[in-house]
């Protein structure tokens, strides 16, 4: 069945079951029947099913993610709209993402190490707070294995865009530019979709964070990996 | 909309021409990212002209991850061998940091507003 693995078969599939999924989540109300975990999930179940490799799909969905760039530029606007709030506390932002990447980095290896995870799994999981090509990146220069980083990187995006602004209640963090950082920090752009639907305002202070602890952990990952002795 | 894209797609080539340039290991996107901001910033790119396709592509960012998240049916073999760490370190660390960098912004803003008016005052030490 050749027309399986045609490109725009493949991305119309991508398109029809993620509407299916919005459509599902607006009808029940229900925050787990998240659009893109629940897309994911479906579209592997039918590449599974009807016998396609991840290769033969990423023809069509390679189209798709040529966006994800463009998109990351595209969160300049909101980001230069929030410019003067930006400014007027320069130093609380830069000290908690800074607290935010180190301790994200340090928390993963610990709780990674005492499960009993080998040292590339480990090391694919270091970089995984922030957005994908930086995460692949680091993963690939500290040992890790890319492909994994990759599937981690959206799974903590969308366990931070669902469980993100309960966590935030349960741990008493009020302020929404607060709030928007740590989704940002913790969950890179996935977890700013989910912060952009609350406002622009948080989104934009997500689109910080995920730029933020990007350019930290790329600069930083190693270093403290091979401080804490795990690299 | 053509001078939309145009813009977003010109300021992601900027990011790529300086990646290329320099070697630094951050991502085009996100360099493109802070030229925009700083060419908003500087008058030289004014919001409308690029406003209904980056709200566009703001709004939808999930769905450009679908793809990458697909991804994950090539590393069933590794997961299914160690999916408590994988699954305990991913949900456990960004419990962590959502809490570490939401509390310490808060606490630092708050010591910075209580000591504001001693620096103010105390100018003239």
């Amino acid at each position: 069945m050749e027309f399986l693995t045609d490109k725009f078969f493949l991305i119309a599939v991508t398109f029809v079951f993620y509407i299916g999924a919005q459509r599902l989540q607006r009808a029940t109300g229900i925050i787990l029947i998240n659009p893109i975990l629940i897309s994911i999930a479906a579209i592997i179940c039918f590449l599974l099913l009807l016998d396609i490799d991840y290769a033969t799909y990423q023809r069509g969905g390679e189209y798709i993610d040529f966006w994800l760039k463009p998109a990351v530029v595209a969160l300049g606007l909101p980001l230069y709209r929030q410019l003067p709030a930006i400014r007027k506390q320069v130093l609380p932002l830069l000290v908690s993402e800074l607290c935010g990447c180190v301790a994200g980095i340090v928390s993963v290896v610990v709780i990674a190490k005492l499960l009993g995870a080998s040292h590339e799994v480990i090391m694919s999981l270091a970089p995984k707070a922030v957005t994908t090509p930086i995460a692949m990146e680091v993963s690939a220069a500290v040992g890790g294995i890319p492909s994994l980083t990759a599937a981690v990187v959206v799974s903590t995006g969308i366990f931070g865009g669902i469980a993100g602004f309960k966590i935030l209640k349960l741990s008493r963090v009020k302020s929404p530019i607060a709030q928007g950082l740590s989704i940002g920090t913790a969950a890179h752009a996935v977890g700013t979709s989910a912060a952009m639907e609350r406002s622009e305002r948080y989104g934009a202070f997500s689109s910080l964070g995920l730029t933020l602890n990007g350019l930290l952990t790329a600069i930083l990952a190693p270093f403290v990996l091979h401080l804490i002795g795990a690299y | 909309m053509i001078v939309q894209f145009g813009i977003l797609l010109s300021f992601l080539a900027a990011g790529e021409f300086i990646v290329w340039l320099t070697g630094v290991n951050i991502p085009s996107s996100i360099i493109g990212m802070l030229l925009l901001t700083s060419a908003l910033k500087g008058g030289i790119v004014k919001p409308y002209q690029i406003e209904r396709l980056s709200n566009f592509l703001v709004h939808n960012l999930g769905f450009f991850f679908v793809p990458a998240g697909v991804g994950l049916m090539n590393c069933f073999g590794i997961i299914s061998e160690q999916w408590l760490p994988i699954l305990g370190a991913s949900v456990g660390s960004t419990v962590i940091i959502i809490a570490v960098s939401g509390q310490v912004h808060s606490m630092v803003r708050r010591s910075l507003s209580r000591k504001q008016p001693l620096t103010q005052s105390g100018i003239a030490e």
